[in-house]
């Protein structure tokens, strides 16, 4: 809820609500089919008719990918799993040591990237698989928008690895300190962590110039490109923080936007594929849409103490899926 | 399900301890004895002795320097995102045991429990517990400054295999330890045997259980570990004993003990206790006091772990309690005169 004097207008009572056990890590979307990554062993399939559970892991889900056709799923059982549309699933890769599976992503042509301890590896459509060592544990993982390339977070700095360019020493952009996740700028010219502190870091990638972008109340965990990747918006903060990535230095220089001013710190945010909205899911369960050109808001979901810990957005953006901590789900079809 | 309410953090207790002084001997028995209770198992890499528990992880000890290389802001990040993990599974588990390698530091891994907003929020710190050799710390205290910060941080100290060791050796290696760390609560034990409460649900660096600061000289318990098998070969050392115990002083690492029974000015008070762990915050491992400030009726505590300080108003004054102000500082060459003076001009 924001602190203005008359109530928002609101479309809360029209979402759907599913019922999950336990927290929500993650949401994707098959079509118009919502399906929830919950924190333990399982995905939940939320169509309107009815919703099935479907156990996958054996044990914590980590992290989870999704391209349309699959969702990717890595977990504490040392597992990379992808589940199709009709539920059935396969592993596609077991940690020789049972690390645990934390890192996924979905890259062009049906490839898919994981990361155990300090090895990412990546698996192409075909099959071919490779592997590199990092200095240090793998904490962000994300493939460019263009090209066969990762960018992978980790101590110090992020790795910027061609797979298919063997032998080659893969690019490293220093930094000193934890970078904790990792993201590529739709246009593929700037690449922003996030860090153990308060604060973002970026660099344009052609010269390895810096950016830091800092003012947040809590660590940053989670992040969304806007529809035409003009800006990366962001949790971390009582409001929606943007920072403009328009023009050749991107936010150097720039303030950020903040709208959605809200009593409680904002937690996760996911941009709508199409338009420039915005959701922004609060700490104090409360969901926002956020109209990003003058800063209006709709309530997608009242404030009940239940920090919300996962959005999403169908393919077309029709759909959005909201997830809580305490595994209270919404479904909102606009 | 958990029937823990959802505020209820989750204890974490940091087994420390030089190379075979019997860490994993503890652990194991942590984990096998009919307690009822599940623990979740953070091991370095590099363990020796296999764990028999289901929630076993591997972490990679890696530490960093928060704020751009602050060295008193050294955190554990694997325990960042392993805990964030763990937490996944809450309800599985009603505690966590981290084993750090016998050559790790003990500091960042508190550290990261008070760094970390997430982290802190879902667990707690509940004691370091170092296990020691009898036989060998005395050697270790000389040539591993690892092993004497694991002495000078620990909250509960094991002095492991006193089979091994002759009384007048025990007594001497009893005496180097509180030289260091006259707080600590010790116990003599054999292949690491001990009362498991004596370990777990320590709440040593809860405020509300600061209770008494007294150094433990000669109060070291032998619990339920008397020698069956007596060494007869007695040392007969009894130079400079008092009372059965000889005082020695460790040439880099002490304690600092001061109080007053007049009360303080907090507004002279904390400028000067921020100043001082930002100065000497490197050199302090630890630190604690319980203070009386002027015209303030209840009983200020706090603890620190470097340049890290907790404090809170813990209760009320009792009717008739000495209102006495005690701080504690466990460091490596500490600047005493300098603290004191600090100290003493801190009174209101």
């Amino acid at each position: 809820m924001t602190e203005t004097g008359t109530p928002l207008p609101s479309l809360a009572d029209r979402a759907r609500s599913v019922a999950a056990e336990g927290t929500i890590v993650g949401v994707h979307f098959f079509q118009q089919t919502p399906v929830f990554v919950l924190c333990e062993e399982a995905l939940l399939f939320a169509p309107p008719e009815d919703k099935r559970l479907v156990a996958i892991h054996g044990g914590a889900i980590l992290a989870s990918a999704a391209d349309g056709s699959r969702i990717v799923t890595g977990g504490d059982d040392g597992k990379l799993i992808a589940t199709r549309r009709d539920g059935t699933h396969e592993v596609l890769a077991t940690d020789d040591k049972k690390r645990w599976v934390d890192q996924v992503a979905i890259g062009p042509d049906g490839a898919v990237a994981w990361a155990a301890g300090k090895v990412a590896h990546v698996r192409t459509g075909k099959g071919e698989q490779r592997d590199l060592d990092l200095p240090s544990t793998v904490a962000g993982l994300c493939f460019f928008p263009k090209g066969f390339r990762l960018a992978i977070a980790h101590y110090n700095g992020a790795t910027l690895w061609f797979p298919n360019a063997a032998g080659a020493k893969p690019d490293v952009l220093e930094w000193k300190g934890s970078h904790l996740g990792v993201t590529v700028s739709p246009d593929g010219k700037f690449l922003v962590t996030t860090m153990q502190e308060q604060t973002l870091h970026g660099w344009r990638i052609v010269d390895a110039k810096h950016m830091r972008m800092s003012g947040y109340s809590a660590r940053v965990r989670s992040l969304s490109w806007t529809y035409d990747g003009g800006a990366l918006a962001t949790s971390g903060s009582e409001q929606l923080i943007l920072w403009p990535f328009t023009g050749k230095d991107g936010p150097m220089g720039k303030q950020p936007t903040l709208l959605a001013q809200s009593p409680a710190r904002c937690s996760v945010v996911a941009c709508h594929p199409r338009q420039p909205v915005a959701a922004a899911g609060f700490a104090d369960g409360s969901v926002l849409l956020v109209r990003l050109d003058d800063g209006a808001l709709i309530l997608a979901r009242e404030a009940d103490g239940e920090p919300v810990s996962a959005l999403g957005w169908s393919a077309e953006g029709q759909v959005l899926a909201m997830g809580t901590e305490n595994g209270s789900a919404g479904v909102l079809k606009l | 399900m958990n029937t823990a309410p959802q505020t209820e953090k989750i204890p974490v207790t940091v087994l420390t301890g030089y190379l075979g002084a019997g860490k994993t001997t503890l652990l194991n028995r942590i984990l096998s004895e009919p307690h009822g209770k599940k623990y979740a198992v953070i091991v370095n890499e590099f363990g020796e002795i296999g764990i028999d528990n289901e929630l076993v992880v591997n972490a990679d000890e890696e530490v960093f320097e928060m704020n751009n290389g602050c060295i008193c802001c050294t955190v554990r990040g694997d325990l960042v995102r392993i805990i964030d993990g763990l937490m996944r599974r809450k309800g599985k588990f009603d505690a966590i045991i981290v084993e750090t390698t016998g050559l790790a530091d003990p500091a960042p891994v508190a550290q990261t429990f008070f760094m970390d907003e997430n982290v802190g929020a879902k667990t707690r710190l509940d004691a370091v517990v170092t296990v020691a050799d009898a036989k060998w710390l005395k050697d270790r205290l000389k040539d591993a400054p690892e092993a004497k910060n694991q002495i000078a941080f620990a909250d509960v100290i094991l002095l492991n295999k006193t089979d091994l060791v002759t009384p007048g050796e025990l007594a001497e290696v009893e005496a180097r330890i509180r030289a260091i760390n006259p707080y600590a609560k010790l116990h003599r034990t054999e292949r690491s045997k001990i009362a498991l409460d004596e370990v777990l649900g320590r709440n040593a660096f809860d405020l509300d259980r600061i209770l008494d600061i007294e150094p433990e000289f000669l109060t070291a318990d032998d619990g339920h570990d008397h020698h069956h098998d007596h060494d007869h070969d007695h040392g007969h050392d009894h130079h400079h004993h008092h009372g059965g115990l000889k005082h020695y002083h460790d040439e880099d690492m002490q304690s600092i003990s001061l109080n007053t029974a007049k009360p303080l000015d907090p507004d002279k008070f904390f400028p000067w206790v921020q100043d001082l762990v930002a100065t000497e915050g490197k050199d302090i491992l630890r630190s604690k006091g319980i203070l009386s400030f002027k015209n303030d009726e209840e009983r200020f505590v706090f603890q620190g772990v470097h340049m890290i300080l907790d404090g809170d108003h813990q209760r009320k004054w009792k009717d008739g309690e000495a209102r006495t102000s005690r701080i504690v500082f466990i460091g490596r060459h500490l600047p005493e005169d300098k603290i004191r003076k600090g100290f003493e001009s801190c009174i209101a």
